[in-house]
């Protein structure tokens, strides 16, 4: 045992070692290569990853999730919480205290004022915030002192975490931000260009959509970091050309979201300049099952409507049977590799939440035909195709157009096909699929068509907001304009219930029961999701990079601050 | 010439007026088979269109059948160089990353891509054509057509193509299928969107042409328009429409593979040479030849169809005919 912990130590201050003794800007130059590329820096004014990510390097929130997804103070002296004394014990208020001697990049002294005026800036009705709902069921903000913030909400909040934590509300400088608030947000195209911030690094010059060069902040808090003194941040291009610039060519050190198959990914490495890392989070590539007719000739407002239900996906049986055909191992080694685990879960992460179903891994075509026939659907005119009341069992199969989704659909189809489900595929340009245009009739909100495919996940560790999505009535519907995240139309008063209950539930055991519950329900209880593979995040990764942390939690450069350059 | 008063000139008479006439078809034949690229061009294009066509009697996979045990086999010649290479007689060219045979799937895609080629083509020549001589033949129709040509020619085909699937996509799936629903709204789209050049080139054209004595001569014996446009205009024009003819198939197959790689043509497991292409630019270091085959496919198919129409041009414009 002494042994070993003197190892581990003698390894761990190794491993520190170079870090400890850098100064700032010793190590040059370091290169981050997004295939979509940034527009803006404020994250209060874009949705898009590419814009929140690239503002983490300069701007900072109170608190960071780290690799593991555990809440690491970054402004703060520590994180609050109910022991120590942080959070209130009613959960209606939470209490930050400031590190002390934290300035800007430009030199001004950063207050408990800022914090304040982040959440006035987003929380301004004429703004149009993107991170309005991190805010929500905030009653005040109060800075008794320069360094304490007291945040007091509405009613209990057993999740106080969201606002000023993560990489989605970091704070913004009252004194840059203050003329441009609410409608005059969009025109500080200075402010929300090259904004102050108190990250490591500061931005030198930006071309939307294009590529932003970063210096070193002077003012960072670290005297040693970071120890690059410049940063290049490249947009635009494709996965395959960002991967080949880490891994073949050594152009850029880290390369943002490589969704490529695993054999394309690993002939990169073989070029030796870079490697694939890949963290999991909660990001589930799933079937997402219509519980309304989409039959295109229903009347336009009442397609895909809670007015019609499914002929054939109404059907607990018929669902059930389609999950069993499908082999997740096989999906998995296709279209993902290292990058991604067979789930039949749609909160995979984190542990405590994740429910232990393994039910639907192995494939059961026997079984699934058997539960069709028990259905009522029987191939009676013998073209292979089951029918039932003169309705054929077939399915129009939808997704974004990807090589790796496209592989899925052909695999699925012939599994289905061998339990003679008829399907259709049709795949659409992601732009349009995920654009949420309302106009449009191929969004993935609108759903018209029986079954869909795509990815999702939710932000920050806890699942609360992700699982409310499923109420009742938050449907995607023409009176809301097409908007709501209950892409499956589900509605179960049981489930709403639970949801109210977990938004009244302080302990962390028994939120977690409720949201297995919640899962499960929506999982293996009704096959409504049909959840495939836990996809990871896949990023290249120089070789000569040191201390990148890839955390799912946060931004993918959440500690560019501690990047080295590995001397050998 | 036969007055019996100058039977001393009978000995000039040509022999060879017992003959039968040379038909014109005949010459065309002649000056054609002079033309070595027009000839390989035609029998490559006459081979690949029986291909298409009649080998899936021949080979008999289905292109869209999975086979995941056998898949990313290279094809037979591979293993000349490499001995170890994943190999077998069962696949000659190989199959793709989901085990799909590629020889199969070049028969079934060359058979939609020359359909959409073919079919797009000619409703682009009919289009061009009559527009073209109408706009040419006809004083008063000039300014509207080309003004519509302009309007056309500034559409952009990508966003037309999104509105027309929005559109017409329900409608045609309903009456036609998914595949045959798509096959007529590509083929419009394309022949809708590519006619403008050739009625340009066959408007200036006609305008020369009605002006020749030979066309006033017919005017002035009283010939219809009607009939002057088919007896003398068409034939005049011929070699400009072939030109552009075989320049439309080309471009029709080609806008084909690219809608269909935006995911707005085919649906996505039916099997067409330009979405083989696009499916297999990823692993394009590893398995060249699953770029190579489709793209092969489609180029010797243009530049067959591009001589063909090179010779054709020659032998039909009776100006050159006999050069």
């Amino acid at each position: 045992m002494n042994l070993k912990t003197t190892l581990l130590g003698a390894a761990a201050a190794v491993a520190l070692a170079p870090a400890a003794w850098a100064e700032r800007g010793a190590d040059g130059h370091v290169g981050v290569i997004y295939w979509q590329a940034p527009s803006i820096l404020n994250p209060y004014l874009s949705g898009g990853t590419k814009d929140i990510e690239a503002s983490s390097l300069v701007m900072e929130p109170l608190g960071r999730f780290d690799e593991n997804g555990n809440m690491m103070p970054f402004l703060v002296t520590e994180i609050p919480t109910i022991e120590n004394g942080g959070v209130a014990e009613d959960l209606t208020s939470i209490t930050w205290k400031l590190k002390d001697g934290i300035t800007w990049s430009d030199g001004s002294p950063f207050t408990s004022a800022d914090v304040k005026f982040t959440a006035d800036y987003c929380m301004d009705p004429a703004g149009g915030c993107a991170q309005l709902s991190k805010f929500e069921g905030i009653k005040s903000i109060e800075t008794p002192d320069d360094l304490t913030v007291v945040v007091t909400f509405k009613q209990p909040q057993p999740y106080p975490y969201s606002a000023f934590m993560g990489t989605q509300s970091p704070i913004i400088q009252k004194a840059q931000f203050e003329n441009c608030m609410g409608a005059k947000a969009q025109e500080c195209t200075d402010a929300n260009f090259n904004p102050v911030g108190t990250g490591p690094f500061v931005v030198k010059e930006f071309k939307p959509n294009d590529v932003i060069q970063f210096v070193a902040n002077e003012n960072y808090r670290d005297p040693a970091k970071p120890a690059f003194a410049t940063l290049t941040l490249k947009g635009g291009g494709d996965a395959t050309g960002a991967g080949r610039a880490v891994m073949e060519t050594g152009e850029y050190d880290i390369a943002w979201n490589l969704q490529l198959a695993p054999d394309v990914l690993a002939k990169m490495e073989e070029g030796g300049k870079g490697h694939v890392e890949a963290a999991f989070g909660t990001l589930v590539e799933r079937i997402e099952m219509n519980l309304t007719d989409p039959s295109p000739d229903l009347p336009e407002g009442e397609r895909a409507t809670i007015k019609h239900p499914h002929p054939i996906l109404s059907d607990l049986k018929v669902r059930k049977a389609l999950s069993m055909a499908i082999d997740r191992a096989l999906l998995t080694e296709i279209g993902y590799g290292q990058a991604g685990k067979p789930s039949c879960n749609l909160v995979p992460a984190p542990a405590i939440y994740a429910s232990d179903n393994k039910e639907c891994l192995t494939q059961d075509i026997e079984g699934a035909k058997a539960l069709l026939d028990e259905a009522g659907w029987t191939d009676s005119d013998g073209d292979g195709i089951r029918d039932k009341d003169g309705k054929k069992l077939s399915l129009l199969f939808q997704t974004s157009t990807n090589a790796v989704r496209q592989d899925f659909q052909a695999l699925i189809k012939d599994w289905w096909q061998q339990i003679g489900v008829e399907t259709e595929l049709r795949n659409i340009n992601a732009s349009v699929f995920f654009g949420g245009d309302p106009g449009s009739p191929d969004t993935f909100q609108k759903f018209y068509a029986d079954v869909e495919m795509y990815a999702n996940n939710f932000d920050g560790a806890d699942p609360q907001a992700y699982l409310a999505q499923y109420r009742c009535d938050n449907e995607p519907k023409p009176s809301s304009q097409w908007a709501g995240e209950n892409i499956n139309r589900f509605c179960d008063p049981a489930y709403d219930a639970m949801i109210d209950e977990l938004a009244n539930t302080g302990e962390l055991e028994k939120r977690a029961e409720l949201a297995k519950k919640m899962n499960e329900m929506l999982t293996k209880d009704t096959y409504t999701i049909v959840p495939l593979v836990d996809r990871g995040r896949v990023t290249g990764v120089s070789n000569t990079l040191g201390g990148f942390k890839h955390s799912t939690w946060d931004s993918l450069l959440w500690n560019a601050a501690d990047w080295y350059r590995k001397k050998d | 010439m036969t007055d019996p008063a100058t039977t001393p000139l009978n000995a000039l008479a040509e022999p060879e007026i017992t003959r039968p006439p040379r038909s014109q078809w005949r010459d065309v034949w002649d000056q054609f088979k002079h033309h070595k690229g027009a000839l390989l061009g035609g029998g490559f294009l006459l081979f690949i269109t029986l291909s298409v066509l009649f080998g899936d009697l021949i080979w008999q996979l289905d292109p869209k059948k999975l086979d995941i045990r056998a898949k990313d086999m290279r094809p037979i010649y591979t293993a000349i160089w490499d001995s170890g290479a994943k190999v077998g007689w069962n696949h000659p060219l190989g199959t793709d990353q989901l085990g799909r045979d590629q020889l199969a799937q070049i028969l079934a895609g060359g058979r939609t891509s020359m359909a959409v080629g073919w079919a797009a083509m000619l409703l682009t020549m009919l289009i061009g054509t009559t527009i073209g001589v109408a706009a040419g033949y006809f004083k008063r129709l000039e300014g509207p057509l080309m003004r519509l040509t302009d309007l056309f020619l500034s559409l952009p085909i990508l966003p037309l193509m999104l509105v027309a699937v929005t559109l017409f996509r329900q409608p045609l799936r309903a009456n036609f299928g998914p595949e045959g629903g798509m096959f007529i709204l590509i083929v419009c789209v394309i022949g809708v969107t590519s006619w403008m050049q050739t009625a340009r080139i066959v408007r200036g054209e006609v305008m020369a042409i009605k002006e020749r004595e030979f066309v006033l001569a017919a005017r002035a014996s009283g010939t219809k328009s009607r009939g002057i446009i088919l007896r003398h205009l068409l034939p005049n024009v011929l070699s400009p429409i072939m030109v552009s003819a075989t320049l439309g198939l080309a471009t029709a197959i080609i806008t084909e593979s690219a809608l269909s790689f935006l995911g707005v043509g085919f649906p996505s497991d039916y099997p067409t040479w330009g979405k083989m292409l696009a499916d297999a630019v990823d692993r394009m270091q590893e398995f060249p030849e699953r770029v190579m085959l489709p793209g092969v496919a489609i180029s010797l198919t243009v530049l067959a169809v591009n001589y063909l129409g090179d010779g054709l041009r020659d032998a039909l414009d009776p100006r050159i005919r006999g050069r």
